[in-house]
């Protein structure tokens, strides 16, 4: 147990009980570090945070007496206080003994506060470590003493680099366990040097520990560790450097997050500032538009401000009316950050679905929210060996560089220079699921260099020579349903109305524009991307595109959806049920399956989802085709 | 350069999760329970939207058992703030008789988990805010800042949504909630600095004062209401004027006093940082289930 009377917090208690006033003045002013613990249970993680909230006093005393009884009843330090009871904080993770989420602990010193994310150490918790390391400014690597560098303590110190952590340290705890044997740390030390090199980490701090008697925690060097000239873990903590250091020395950059418009005099514009500084006076530029104005005043509820830096929430109104709204970036008028559409990024998978390569995920990136594919990944990286493996996709907890593109230009940083603006997480569209993380490394492409060349005869003109109104009706159904057949009937009727139209389906597709295209979800799934492109493209010269593909995800037909002008895209629900398709089997296709000849075949080793909110359902047990066709006819009326 | 303080920081963060909430959600609202947190959040909330009122309503879960003290704040408040304040009452509990003394915790079951679930249902409220912080209690140090409900308002531990950086995903479906808590990282101590540094009014109850108090089921409490008091019990407990405060705000007989002589905040602080007893020990909730009280009933919907 740590000597009490040399414990900075304790000493704090005179001071308290003598000039509270004095002592809150000192505490207004204290800085914030964040930090998480990275290390299996078996390496004394909770154990050490137990003693840091136990040392700095934030444990209480029925808290104590809750441990205490714990402690014999489930602890495993026999008739000794097991810390660890007091940070596995959900039920399911005391009975087994793991971590499984990453939980926040909060302690204070006198010089200043911290917050820890307590991340679980196992394989299968990457995605809660990752979660944990995107916003700590420091990582403690745990290692045990007895045991050295494991392949965890590599796996570890990996992600906390890639997450962009700068500060490492490494904590060869359990100390006691090796007799304080400075040979032991030494050598633990030296491995990790040759590690850390190997994947880039620069510099690190080394520090032997025992968490469970709390050798070198608060105070350094302890009795048992005279040879060890180090700071002590805390004073460590104390004194690194702070990331909102660097953040305030770069060129000013804020997000908008909402227009404040209480009444019509006023128009301010809400933040977070996410680097640099800002004074009104200053000329900035609304991004990606590049309007450029200025700042008249920055506006909070304690009156104007003079100046404002990275890291706090202020609003800030402008001397022109310009257009601003939120998922615009408010930048130095002459240093805007960059815009582009297309990107080198990793990816941290994070859902027990994977990754769908071509599928439109919703992509947020500080306040923007746009839709973005993610192509093939160009490789996986084994969080063990650093090796990269070819990859077709992305796994939960697997990591990847790929390339992304967004349906329209964002305005970002690369994750190297600000986590803030170069951090984006993947949103599934219909779970409405966090299922990735990204860090984007460089745009592919300056969108600038790619602005639409702008076309003298526009869709509009297209359309009007053909007397119509370009439509894209779109099938779906399962295999043997009748998309094709009514898709047919409907585009012979649209023909003797002199309709300018054009019917794609599996014939006319696969053979050609698709061949290269096998019946992998990924391949199904870029099929789709294709001729929905496609079908743009016609829809843009004027025609009424019919399209018939069993299109089973919901995903990707409305990623087609999102590419049309609003009201162009008709979905038709072909819906028939799976035993008349199947009984019809005009191809013989389902037998096949059934036999297990064909594989990811709908309806029978894949899902079909069904449409939730087709504009047109047609019902091929109750109608004839003849009447479908009518009744899809009678629906898209008028055509122009 | 000017390097923020920790308050600065926590203030900045906590604006920031309220902006993206009015940015994000369609019917906000702010779940206000005139405790010392609520009274940092309602705060906070006025500065993220100044010169605008903050763009939602207050929301309280009454139970017809709170200190006449609170009632009062609160209609204060609400005036001050320029806010709609909206007052629930579960009527089933009302109808049912349910009181703290008799019914034990299916009085916070009624009328205040089920008339959460009720209010938030009958205005069709998308997204809660709340006070909660994660250094209360060990299961809410796990929970998210945006915290997902099911359209039955449950809670699932073990299928959280991943929060990176300051990246919130406000997307659910229709029915489905979200409760957010932009309190989160403040921890006990930080409330009460915040309330000095920014001269925030809160109940007078956290003062120490003579109060009228009885002793029940072992515990010291204040009678507030000495005739419903003696109602309920059927007899009239030995009332005794003492010096006590409160630590935290509820329904006053379910809320232990502690005797004090702290009369001013920085006493107040002094004495929180002197004391040796965790904040909720006052409140009989947490102790319900072994250690798992409060993950089993924010499971069923409990803030």
């Amino acid at each position: 147990m740590a000597d009490a009377s040399r414990h900075p917090t304790y000493q704090a208690d005179a001071l308290i009980a003598e000039d509270i006033e004095a002592y809150l003045e000192t505490h207004q002013n204290k800085q914030l570090l964040r930090f998480i613990t990275c290390g299996s249970v078996d390496d004394g993680k909770s154990t050490l945070i137990g003693r840091l909230l136990y040392d700095s006093k934030m444990i209480f005393e029925d808290q104590l007496a809750a441990l205490e009884s714990d402690s014999k009843k489930v602890g495993t330090q026999g008739q000794e206080i097991d810390f660890a009871l007091l940070v596995d904080g959900l039920a399911a993770e005391r009975e087994q003994g793991i971590t499984i989420d990453v939980a926040y602990r909060f302690f204070a010193t006198e010089k200043r506060k911290f917050i820890v994310a307590d991340c679980p150490g196992h394989e299968q918790y990457t995605r809660n470590m990752v979660t944990g390391a995107s916003t700590a400014d420091l990582a403690v690597i745990l290692v045990d003493a007895r045991k050295g560098v494991l392949v965890q303590t590599r796996r570890h110190s990996y992600i906390a680099h890639l997450l962009g952590i700068r500060h490492l340290v490494l904590a060869v705890n359990k100390m006691d366990l090796v007799d304080y044997d400075q040979g032991a740390f030494e050598r633990i030390v030296a491995d990790y040097r040759a590690f850390a090199a190997e994947i880039g980490i620069e510099s690190f701090t080394a520090i032997p520990i025992s968490g469970f008697k709390g050798d070198n925690i608060t105070d350094a060097p302890s009795a048992q560790t005279p040879w060890y000239s180090g700071p002590s873990l805390i004073h460590h903590l104390e004194t690194v450097e702070l990331a909102g250091t660097a953040a305030q020395a770069r060129s000013f950059r804020m997000p908008v997050q909402w227009v404040n418009r209480p009444n019509l005099d006023f128009r301010g514009f809400a933040g977070l500032i996410t680097d640099g500084s800002v004074k009104p006076g200053d000329k900035v530029r609304v991004v990606p538009a590049g309007k450029t104005s200025t700042v008249a005043s920055i506006v909070t509820f304690n009156g104007d401000l003079g100046e404002a830096v990275a890291g706090q929430s202020v609003t800030l109104t402008l001397a022109d009316e310009i257009d601003c709204s939120r998922g615009d970036m408010i930048a130095a008028a002459d240093d805007p950050p960059q815009v582009s559409d297309q990107f080198e990024v990793t990816i941290v998978w994070m859902s027990d679905e994977a990754l769908k390569p071509g599928r439109g995920y919703w992509l947020k990136l500080g306040t923007q929210t746009v839709t973005a594919s993610v192509a093939e990944p160009k490789y996986e990286i084994c969080v063990n060996s650093f090796e990269h493996l070819a990859a077709k996709t992305l796994e939960l907890n697997g990591i990847g560089v790929a390339e992304l593109r967004t349906d329209k230009p964002i305005v970002f940083e690369a994750y190297g220079t600000s986590r803030q603006l170069g951090g984006f997480i993947l949103i599934d569209k219909f779970t409405n699921a966090t299922v990735g993380a990204g860090m984007i490394h460089f745009s592919l492409r300056r969108a600038e260099n790619v602005h639409w060349q702008p076309t003298s005869i526009t869709r509009e003109d297209h359309a009007a020579l053909k007397n119509q109104k370009p439509r894209v009706l779109w099938f779906t159904g399962l295999s043997g349903s009748g998309k094709s057949t009514i898709a047919n009937e409907v585009e012979k009727r649209l023909n003797l109305m002199n309709r300018h139209t054009f019917l794609l389906d599996g014939d006319n597709v696969r053979h050609g524009l698709n061949r290269d295209l096998g019946f992998t979800e990924a391949d199904r799934i870029e099929n789709i991307r294709r001729i929905g492109e496609v079908a743009r493209l016609m829809a843009d010269a004027g025609l009424i595109v019919l399209t018939a593909f069993i299109s089973p995800f919901r995903a990707e037909r409305r990623l087609v959806r999102e590419m049309m002008p609003e009201g162009e895209f008709i979905e038709i629900f072909v819906d028939t049920p799976l035993s008349v398709a199947e009984a019809r089997d005009v191809k013989g296709l389902y037998k096949k399956a059934r036999e297990g000849q064909l594989k990811n075949f709908t309806g029978i080793d894949s899902p079909y989802e069904e449409p939730e909110a087709a504009e047109i359902r047609v019902n091929t047990v109750e109608m004839t085709v003849e009447e479908a066709a009518d009744h899809i006819i009678r629906q898209i009326l008028p055509l122009k | 350069m000017h390097t923020l303080t920790h308050l600065e920081r926590l203030e900045a963060e906590s604006i920031h999760i309220m902006r993206e909430v009015v940015a994000e959600a369609e019917r906000p609202v702010m779940l206000y329970s005139v405790g010392k947190d609520s009274a940092v959040m309602l705060h906070l909330a006025r500065k993220a939207f100044y010169p605008a009122p903050p763009p939602f309503p207050l929301l309280h879960v009454d139970t017809t058992w709170k200190f006449q003290a609170m009632y009062d704040l609160r209609e204060k408040m609400a005036r001050e703030s320029g806010m709609e304040l909206l007052v629930w009452h579960n009527e089933e509990a009302a109808e049912r008789g349910i009181n703290p003394f008799d019914h034990g915790s299916l009085h916070t079951d009624m009328w205040k988990t089920q008339g959460l679930k009720q209010a938030l249902d009958h205005y069709g409220f998308d997204a809660a805010f709340g006070g909660a912080r994660r250094d209360e209690e060990k299961s809410r140090a796990k929970e998210r800042v945006f915290s997902f409900r099911s359209a039955s308002h449950g809670w699932d531990p073990k299928n959280q949504r991943p929060e990176l950086w300051n990246l919130y995903n406000a997307r659910k479906a229709k029915g489905e909630s979200i409760r957010v808590f932009p309190l989160s990282n403040w921890t006990e101590l930080d409330i009460w600095q915040y309330i000095m540094a920014e001269n925030i009014e809160i109940v007078p109850l956290y003062f120490a004062e003579e109060r009228p108090t009885y002793e029940w089921e072992g515990g010291l409490f204040m009678a507030d209401d000495i005739d419903r008091l003696e109602q309920v019990l059927g007899k009239r407990p030995q009332i005794t004027m003492r010096p006590v405060r409160f630590r935290t705000l509820g329904c006053w007989p379910l809320t232990g006093a502690v005797a004090s002589e702290a009369k001013t905040l920085a006493d107040v602080v002094q004495e929180t940082l002197l004391t040796s007893t965790s904040e909720r020990q006052g409140r009989v909730i947490d102790k319900d289930a072994g250690g798992a009280g409060m993950e089993k009933k924010k499971q069923e919907g409990y803030f």
